[in-house]
């Protein structure tokens, strides 16, 4: 393939390398994802008709994909009798251009958001900087990552790969006055006084949205932190940015899905904040914004309506599925190098970016099957890895070596007498690098062997072994 | 349950089991005439496709699936001393072939006699370990595929319960992967090496003198890693234990 695809193969090695050589990430990660895990079992446990709220979130999500037109219409006339204006935007380049025209008439000088991945996969962050407007990010995670420089490592606790520890070291630098002492709830009480006069003075708040609901036009965000309502209400326009698989028909089909979405996150039973926001301020109430824009985004998800990966969009970005994965647990989320990481974010990320740059992503899976089994909407994600394996395979994008590997392989596997010789002979020549049980190191097996000790075999193949067995007998062939 | 006392079942010895490790090969054999089957191992077979599958080569892998649904369709049962080949099979065959008006429903058939051999002993042939003394401690990895695709779980604990002397000591993350995940465990091999550390912690940590497992990739993985730690924990799948092999040498140990 063409050298520059080739550096981002070897980028997704290199940044898993680092990773891995980072003790101090994986501390952070091994809190985190292991806190969440456990908090989930309990919540899960302690809600017997878990696997029917599973099967109800599925069915919910299913009959919305299958009728997206009919919702979104809904939606959009609904939004709009409450007063919003709502935009439709194909892809990235389209949703920011809307954003940043919206926030230029609007001359505004300081927008604050809460947390929203969609914001993070178009690219918003950028595009406000080069707008030349000061973004305050107002979840506290987002906070932290915004102070390091840093994207998101995590879609649900953004700034998860750093310690406590780090991050006190990070408000010393940045807060004014820095807080007075490291523990959390100091810092939390620094990062709120460093925020609230942020809030009150922003011209634009931008939201996400977990949930559009098409009866009502009204969005739905949830938080533990209260910023969204924070980001929401002050400023003079609100503007929310949302993927069109958000679109649910009714309050009561947000609220089954909010179920799923929070134990499955966090193992709580609901969020602290969950808060529906249907059109601007309207005569008589005593506050919300004057303005209120929906930007709806599409950037590749009818594509996904029409192929392989359409039971994806079914997702509703809880992140358990990262928390259960054991390779996210130990390379934790920036080296997946896209908006989304984790399983969820192996499917995603060749939608979003294209398979050639993201190729190693699918492949980095042990298909252990775990995500799926905690995935709250029932995504078979293993099985949409392995069709991105396949897209792959057809594309030619494997590695020339690999390709002829498998194809030697089929020559022989697909003849069993050449196969039987081959094992036979095979069996012989490994056990020439070994004595004793073990082989330490082994030519074209440096992956295995670098890492652990490999069985030498124990002597003839079962199958000639058998044979001879049966040739003895004489009963048998 | 079988409804015949005595079924024809076809071993499918797996391409690990025949050249790394025949022991479990017979191991199933003893075990199948145990309960009652007549066993036969037919010569046609070589692997079930699963490298060709998980590499995303579906052409080779629908070509090893036909080959290997003639070999063995003939047969009562077919079973397997792997969860995660018999994975592919029962779960991989019928997705394969969907297309094909001839092959999908010789592989739909074919998913619905094979087993995982533990599984089939317990729900198939209602198998009983009997007469078995092995004076131990083990501890038990539950194999992804087996578990997750096949829902393997109660089955070998069921049959290690009754080994006279045997006792069993639970493995924090039991259900948690090893790392092996076939090429995946040489294609990653650094982040393979991070999760089989952990695994081989956790084992350490039982102080078992045996590990048991369904499959021997996975049994591999975790014996090379815990040999290169220097740990003495002693390796076998869990037929090799129920046939009474545990006396003789585990994986890894000379003959």
């Amino acid at each position: 393939m063409s050298a520059p695809e080739a550096s981002v193969q070897v980028s997704f090695k290199n940044r898993a390398k680092t990773a891995l050589a980072d003790r101090t990430l994986k501390i952070a990660i091994d809190r985190t994802t292991g806190t969440a895990e456990a908090k989930r079992a309990v919540a899960v446990a302690a809600f017997p008709e878990f696997q029917d709220a599973r099967a109800r979130g599925r069915a919910i999500k299913d009959h919305v994909i299958a009728h997206l037109d009919h919702y979104l219409e809904q939606f959009e006339r609904n939004a709009t009798a409450s007063g919003a204006k709502v935009h439709w935007a194909s892809d990235d380049a389209e949703a920011r251009a809307i954003i940043t025209r919206i926030c230029l008439d609007a001359k505004a000088k300081l927008v604050t958001r809460s947390k929203s991945m969609l914001g993070e996969e178009i690219g918003l962050p950028h595009a406000l900087a080069d707008a030349g407007i000061e973004r305050v990010e107002t979840d506290l995670a987002e906070h932290i990552i915004q102070l390091a420089g840093e994207a998101p490592s995590h879609i649900v606790w953004p700034a998860m790969h750093r310690t406590r520890e780090q991050v006190a070291e990070l408000f010393k630098i940045a807060h004014h006055p820095p807080p007075a002492a490291d523990d959390p709830a100091t810092m939390v009480q620094s990062a709120r006084r460093e925020l609230r006069a942020k809030f009150l003075g922003a011209d634009i708040g931008i939201s996400g949205s977990n949930f559009l609901v098409a009866d009502t036009g009204a969005t739905c965000t949830v938080t533990n932190e209260g910023n969204a309502e924070l980001t929401t209400t002050p400023p003079r326009i609100h503007i929310v940015t949302a993927g069109i698989e958000k679109i649910v028909p009714t309050t009561a089909h947000a609220l089954s899905l909010l179920r799923l979405l929070v134990r499955s996150a966090t193992g709580g039973e609901l969020t602290q904040y969950t808060t529906f926001h249907c059109g601007p301020k309207r005569p008589g109430d005593a506050d919300g914004p004057e303005e209120m824009h929906i930007v709806l985004v599409d950037n590749g998800r009818t594509r996904m309506l029409a192929n392989e990966f359409r039971e994806m969009l079914r997702c509703i970005r809880c992140g358990a599925c990262m928390n259960h994965c054991v390779v996210y647990r130990q390379i934790g989320g920036h080296a997946y190098g896209g908006t989304y990481p984790g399983p969820m974010g192996s499917v995603l990320t060749p939608v979003l970016n294209g398979l050639a740059g993201s190729r190693d992503l699918p492949n980095a899976c042990t298909m252990n099957g775990r995500c799926a089994e905690v995935c709250p909407v029932e995504i078979p994600i293993p099985t949409l890895l392995r069709a991105w394996r396949i897209r792959s395979w057809r594309e030619r994008l494997e590695p020339g070596s690999l390709r002829a590997g498998i194809g030697i392989w089929a020559v022989l596997a697909r003849r069993p007498g050449l196969y039987r010789l081959a094992s036979r002979i095979g069996v012989r020549a490994i056990r020439l690098f070994g004595k004793g049980g073990w082989i330490a190191r082994l030519p074209l097996a440096g992956g295995w062997t670098a890492h652990r000790d490999l069985p030498r075999p124990t002597g003839r193949t079962f199958m000639d072994q058998y044979r001879a067995q049966q040739a003895d007998k004489g009963d048998r062939p | 349950m079988s409804g015949q006392p005595n079924p024809r079942v076809g071993l499918f010895v797996t391409c690990l089991v025949d050249a790394i490790r025949p022991s479990i090969g017979f191991s199933a054999i003893q075990l199948l005439e145990e309960a009652g089957c007549r066993v036969e191992v037919p010569q046609a077979q070589t692997c079930c496709g699963q490298p060709a599958l998980n590499s995303g080569d579906e052409k080779v892998a629908a070509a090893l699936a036909r080959q290997t649904i003639a070999a063995f369709e003939g047969l009562d049962y077919i079973v397997l001393p792997s969860g995660s080949c018999a994975g592919t099979i029962v779960h991989g065959y019928p997705d394969l072939l969907a297309n094909d008006p001839v092959w999908a429903p010789r592989a739909e058939a074919m998913a619905a006699k094979t087993h995982e051999i533990t599984s089939f002993l317990v729900d198939v042939m209602g198998f009983h370990t009997k007469g078995r003394r092995l004076e131990a401690t083990a501890t038990y990895h539950d194999s992804c595929a087996g578990l997750r695709e096949l829902g393997i779980a109660a089955q070998p604990r069921a049959l290690l319960a009754e080994v006279e002397g045997l006792q069993m000591r639970g493995l924090e993350g039991n259900d948690v992967c090893c790392g092996f995940g076939g090429t995946f465990c040489v294609k990653y091999s650094d982040i393979s090496n991070a999760i089989v550390t952990e695994k081989a912690e956790a084992i350490e940590r039982t102080e078992a003198d045996l590990l048991l497992a369904g499959d021997l990739g996975c049994l591999m993985n975790m014996a090379g890693k815990l040999n290169r730690r220097g740990t003495r924990t002693r390796c076998f799948h869990t037929i090799e234990v129920l046939a009474g092999r545990a006396d003789g040498p585990a994986i890894g140990e000379e003959g």
